[in-house]
């Protein structure tokens, strides 16, 4: 029978979680209510006596200090109406699995199979509320239909009820019969459409035209038949086609051959951008340095830290299921890129987690398409995820952004990094090699396995439209994963495995047939995978994404220590069946065969995309400049824009010190307010040596110029860690394509200008990191990031996140952003341009404009040569990035980090415009600040370069400056920090 | 001698390497334990002179923030642990280690027994927060860790710091016993009054950490381990700080304490 434990905080007590949703409910829903009180509900289904009752109520859930407590009865009687939030059956309950663990503590013994502990939380409203407005709170604040449930009770209907459950238990009682069904595949080209719709295949015609040849070919129906199989595919070898074959997983786009037709008509064949652009641009420069380890063939790509370190670093997007559930698609998409990490060579250690974010504006006041949330919602349960993913696995968050553009509505982009430390020699072996050998055992690791996650890979290679699967929706489970690493991190230093890899998009299908390509086969008894209930077809087994699972091979004479291990850590882990060479993965269920594939057609038998590419330049509206002679509000005006405001609401609720490594946090200056370049840590106690990271990325160019766009947002990454003293030559990049549709279909009419747009930008990677020397160690993309719902389709911009990371040799020599003293000399460094197009200011003006930034790489990266030498020689005192909102914003917030003013004169940059002086955002460019006895050796070294003087930092709190035209700004500098911090002040 | 220090891991605790090198960095022999093993084992502890209990999320800090650790050990390693401390051994919980520490009861140990009498819960704000912090030592507490300390400078990384007492009676006895270690100030060391940001949580009587009334037993919510080097400071590149960092000397005084009475 199942009990109810209510808890909440004594009457007396504030109740500062109550109070957070009275404040959301005013801000986000402008719903007024006098007072909310929440009540954590525990429901224990479990045959427990009174007393056994009373020991839990009184020493596991009730903290005697601040609480009150009831069983089987209801704790409050003074409100108005109550709302009880709780999960769908068969979605991640963290709270609920751990107080089973806890209740087994106390009451000496464990829950029995089939009984459970499930948390729910009560909010209780006291004020004018109704049915109606309960329901909206619901449904727009507390809880997401998708992944969770409610109920809602006036007083009065409460008064007859004695603490009964009000939801149920979430229970999963569907089940799917364990029975492997044959797909006919003797279908017309229309059906084999359908039958891919249908099933959520997302395959293309060819591609299916290619699986029904491959059963048609008489030598592999008579291996088939000799085998016990049917001449047509069963459910389980389609269903691991689709996922193998996905866009999510082998990147067909990235991989097609494309003919690009030019402006001018000209035509040329791009045989796989991947190839021809992203890893041409790594060889290219791997002749120049020495650090490159392993690049492109594992989960991360991986670098030499020092002589016996290895660095490994990947960022993953997971834009589709933060759509769908913002909080649970993003703290899956931070722990998923966690064990990317915890796959790489031989498993490394998490050392620093980087997040930027794509959204619509929270200010957004339209309509909202059906299957969408607000952008404010999305924008709070995305951070929360990431904040939860990150602090509870003691994992510091480094660095990041949150970008803002109108078509971001359509979906958002959750960009989660990880960088890892891996020493150069595990157990005798160097640690960026491992492969699987025939006969070595397959382990599975961690959480079990649910219908959550199924045809999460497939899902994310469409659209967002009316039938996205809910089962695509997970929630992480940071704590189950941190057991898992901490186990295996000590099995690596134990040399108990030989190869490890993550359980992710396409879950075991994926990671056991990747595996299995080095021994060339692999047998896998699905029946012995741990469910978490009963019910799960033998294809759903092996498709599920249940989060927290890493596979891996261990050889048979180390089973036992392996497993016996996992048993003292408390981690689940299950011999499945072993690695083989008979060239086939096999599927067994209960002892028979149920799906056989060749592994070379599953790995090289995906036929490859062939793609048009047509590229028209846009035509672009020219506006006259609108320029005011207020100065001072323009800038404050910029300051404040969504784009350039300062984040650190968001950015302070991240552990970013855990671990000890911290040299430059994300905020710094005389109050820790001012926004950095770049994050830096010192990963190995003792050593001075050290990492800088940083990212780079304006979608806000990509609908004038993709290629500009591209080569700005390498300039940003790589200007931010010159900024912070990174040297040429020590720094590698890593790309994250996000794009909408680029294959010309019904659903994209315009594909061949997108693909255009791809090829153009990829373009631009090979030009800037050739000319730059920066390796792409590693890489990822995304490629149908719309949305479309009846007429609605909401395509993002074309968006490209670049991250960089730098490698110091001494620490201590890092430079910052906020000026350091009065009386020392303020530089503008780089050329200033009149390059308004898709800046800030002319945003402000609802204008895009023409001129994009254009990027001169070979200038560029001379002035960086320069301007890292006068930082390592200890010439320069600040040094800050001029990126969006030009130098205007960069001088201001070096002024106000560092406290103290400017006396400014930008007449000598040569403008007529002080908007553009001012506003424009050219690349290239840096605000430093130089004590004034070391002026003259800081000029001298950058002589040929364009350095401009344009005035001093003075003890008085005032940006003072001299404009063209007689136009002259004086404000004070409290004003523009204000300006800057209150857009988002939450 | 050598001054050998239980770091205590596993289940979601997550400063575990940096509390490490921090008791190495004072001079201790320090080593990460796992929490099964030394369940397993409990005599392991005898070899031991000091107990770290780290910072982290100990079971996600599902149901309370670490509660159920908490209850762990009370009732698989109680009795060890109070034969530990009974032994004149020394013993910190940082953060989630405090919280842990005063949930079963080992702080703020009025009369030797496992009774809790303070905690630590949601913070005003709501919020989980990263931010630095002024501590005053209170001059009359008994904390041998904070020897010779006045006034640090550490972060706190946490969303239940808050600290309230059962009881006015309680706050008294913390006190008058001088069990009252460490209390959130301003930057010139004057009180705060319980107000954010200096006082990042809303703490009763700006109270950021406890002893047990020997002063051996040691809880805070800020992170000293964070704060050994001078490079962890966020202001490190334009103040004049010392070459270590602050919290290093908490450590040493744990160690120069073994050294002085337990050898």
């Amino acid at each position: 029978m199942a009990h109810r434990i209510e808890v909440a905080m004594k009457g007396h007590l504030a109740d500062p979680i109550g109070q957070g949703v009275k404040k959301r409910l005013a801000e986000d829903l402008g719903i007024e209510v006098e007072d909310v009180r929440v009540v954590d509900v525990y429901t224990i289904d479990a045959d427990l006596n009174a007393g056994e009752l009373e020991r839990l109520r009184a020493e596991l859930f009730t903290d005697p200090v601040i609480q009150d407590s009831v069983v089987d009865h209801s704790l409050l009687c003074d409100y108005s109406h109550i709302v009880e939030v709780g999960f769908r059956p068969g979605v991640t309950d963290n709270v609920g699995k751990s107080s089973a663990e806890a209740v087994a503590d106390t009451l000496g013994r464990s829950l029995r199979p089939g009984e459970g502990v499930y948390k729910s939380t009560l909010f209780a409203f006291t004020g004018k509320t109704t049915q109606l407005t309960c329901d909206r709170i619901a449904r727009d604040l507390l809880a997401n239909g998708l992944i969770q449930r409610w109920v809602i009770r006036s007083r009065e209907e409460m008064a007859g009820l004695h603490g009964e459950s009000l939801l149920g238990l979430p229970i999963v009682t569907e089940r799917s019969d364990p029975v492997v069904h044959e797909i006919n595949l003797g279908l017309t080209d229309e059906q084999l459409v359908a039958l891919s719709r249908g099933r959520m295949l997302a395959l293309e015609l060819d591609e299916l035209r290619a699986i029904q040849s491959y059963y048609r070919d008489p030598q592999v129906r008579a291996e088939r038949a000799r085998q016990g199989l049917g001449a047509q595919p069963t459910d389980i070898e389609l269903e691991i086609l689709a996922q193998t074959w996905s866009e999510h997983c082998k990147h067909k786009i990235f991989n097609a051959t494309i003919q690009f037709t030019d402006a001018d008509g000209s035509t040329r064949t791009i045989d796989s951008l991947f190839r021809t652009y992203v890893k041409a641009a790594t060889d290219a420069v791997a002749k120049n340095v020495d650090w490159l380890v392993s690049v492109f063939h594992d989960n991360a790509g991986i670098i030499r830290f020092d002589d016996a370190w290895n660095f490994a670093l990947k960022v993953e997007t997971h834009n589709s299921p933060s759509a769908l559930d913002p909080y649970g698609g993003a703290i899956t998409g931070i722990v998923g890129v966690n064990r990317d990490i915890l796959g790489a060579g031989l498993g490394c250690r998490c050392i620093f987690n980087t997040d930027v974010f794509c959204f619509a504006s929270p200010f957004y006041d339209g309509e909202i398409p059906p299957r969408l949330f607000h952008p404010r919602r999305v924008l709070r349960g995305v951070h929360q995820g990431v904040k939860d993913g990150g602090n509870q696995s003691g994992i510091p968050n480094l660095n990041g952004a949150i970008v803002f553009h109108e078509r971001f509505l359509g979906k958002p982009l959750v960009f989660c990094g990880t960088g890892g430390l891996i020493p150069a020699t595990v157990a005798g072996r160097a640690s960026h090699e491992k492969r699987a050998n025939p006969g070595d055992l397959i382990v599975m690791c961690g959480g079990r396995v649910g219908k959550d996650g199924i045809h999460g890979a497939t899902f994310s290679s469409e659209e967002l439209h009316e039938g996205s699967p809910a089962t695509a929706v997970q929630i992480g489970d940071p704590i189950t994963q941190k057991k898992l690493v901490d186990f295996l991190l000590e099995a690596r230093d134990l040399g108990l495995f030989n190869c490890i890899t993550d359980n992710g998009a396409g879950g075991l299908s994926s990671s056991v047939g990747e595996m299995a390509r080095k021994p060339g086969g692999a047998e896998v008894h699905l029946e012995r995978v741990p469910l978490k209930y009963a019910g799960l077809a033998p294809w759903e087994i092996f498709l599920s994404e249940a989060q927290e699972r890493m596979t891996l091979a261990v050889s048979p004479v180390q089973i036992r220590d392996f497993l016996a291990l996992a048993e003292r850590r408390a981690v689940e882990a299950t011999v499945l069946g072993n690695f083989t060479d008979s060239g086939r993965l096999e599927c067994f269920y209960e002892g028979k065969l149920i799906g056989a594939l060749r592994m070379e057609f599953l790995h090289e038998g995906l036929p490859k995309m062939r793609l048009k590419a047509r590229w028209k330049p846009p035509k672009l509206l020219r506006e006259p400049l609108i320029e005011g002679n207020d100065l001072a509000s323009a800038l404050k005006a910029v300051l404040g824009s969504l784009n350039v405001c300062s984040k650190e609401v968001f950015v302070r609720m991240y552990d970013h010190e855990v671990m000890g490594q911290s040299v430059l946090k994300q905020f710094y200056g005389v109050d820790n307010d001012g926004p950095g370049d770049a994050g830096v840590i010192r990963p190995v106690p003792g050593s001075s040596r050290g990492l800088a990271v940083a990212c780079g990325i304006c979608p806000k160019y990509s609908d004038l110029d993709t290629y500009r766009m591209m080569a700005c947002a390498v300039d940003e990454a790589m200007r931010n860690l010159i900024c912070v003293g990174a040297k040429l030559g020590r720094i590698a990049g890593l790309d994250n394509f996000c794009w909408p549709d680029p294959v010309q279909s019904e659903k994209a009419p315009d594909g061949e200008y997108k693909l255009a747009q791809l090829v153009r930008c990829c373009q631009a990677l090979y030009d800037v990191c050739v000319a730059y020397g920066i390796p792409l160690i590693s890489g990822k993309d995304s490629m149908k990031n719309d949305y479309k719902i009846g007429d609605t389709k909401i395509s993002i911009p074309p968006t490209v996140l670049f991250t960089a990371v730098a490698i110091l040799d001494d620490v201590s020599k890092v430079v910052t952003m906020d000026v350091k003293r009065p009386g020392d000399r303020v530089y503008a460094v780089g050329e200033t341009r009149d390059e308004m197009g898709g800046s800030e200011y002319l945003a402000l003006f609802g204008q895009v404009g023409t001129t994009v930034p254009t990027l001169e790489p070979s200038r560029a990266l001379a002035l960086y040569e320069r301007l890292s030498q006068a930082i390592e020689a200890g010439l320069v005192a600040s040094c800050h990035d001029c990126s969006d909102g030009g130098l205007g914003v960069a001088l201001a917030e070096s002024a106000f980090a560092g406290g103290f003013g400017m006396n400014l004169d930008i007449t000598p940059l040569g403008f007529d415009s002080n908007a553009v002086a001012l506003f424009s955002e050219s690349p290239s460019r840096f605000v430093v600040t130089v004590v004034p006895d070391k002026a003259a050796d800081f000029e001298a070294l950058l002589r040929s370069h364009p350095v401009t003087g344009l005035g001093e930092v003075i003890s008085e709190k005032v940006f003072r400056l001299r404009g063209y035209g007689g136009v002259n700004l004086k404000v004070a500098l409290g004003e523009l920090k204000e300006a800057w911090q209150k857009t988002l002040r939450w | 001698m050598t001054v050998r220090t239980l770091v205590l891991t596993g289940f979601g605790i997550n400063c575990d390497y940096e509390t490490e090198w921090a008791f190495r960095g004072a001079g201790s022999d320090a080593q990460r334990v796992h929490l099964n093993d030394l369940i397993g084992r409990p005599a392991l502890l005898d070899g031991f002179h000091i107990l770290a209990i780290p910072g982290g999320f100990s079971f996600g800090d599902d149901i309370a923030s670490g509660k159920i650790l908490a209850n762990r050990l009370r009732y698989k390693f109680g009795e060890p642990l109070l034969k530990f401390i009974a032994d004149g051994k020394l013993a910190i919980g940082i953060c989630n280690g405090f919280q842990v520490a005063v949930k079963m009861g080992l702080l703020p140990l009025f009369n030797g027994a496992l009774t809790q009498e303070v905690t630590l819960t949601n913070n005003d704000s709501g919020r989980f927060e990263n931010r630095w912090v002024n501590l005053r030592t209170d001059p009359g507490t008994r904390c041998v860790w904070l020897k010779g300390i006045t006034q640090i400078t550490l972060p706190v990384r946490h969303g239940e710091g808050k600290f309230i007492p059962r009881e006015e009676a309680v706050l008294e006895k913390l006190r008058a016993q001088g069990q009252v270690a460490l209390r959130y100030c301003r930057s010139d060391g004057s009180p705060v009054g319980e107000v954010f940001p200096a006082n990042p949580n809303g703490s009763v009587d700006d109270i950021a950490g406890i002893c047990d009334p020997t002063g051996r037993i040691f809880g805070l919510m800020p992170h000293p381990e964070a704060h050994v080097v001078r490079t962890q400071h966020p202001r490190w590149f334009r103040e004049a700080l010392r070459p270590e960092g602050d919290g290093l000397q908490i450590f040493r005084n744990a160690v120069e304490y073994v050294n002085w009475r337990l050898s």
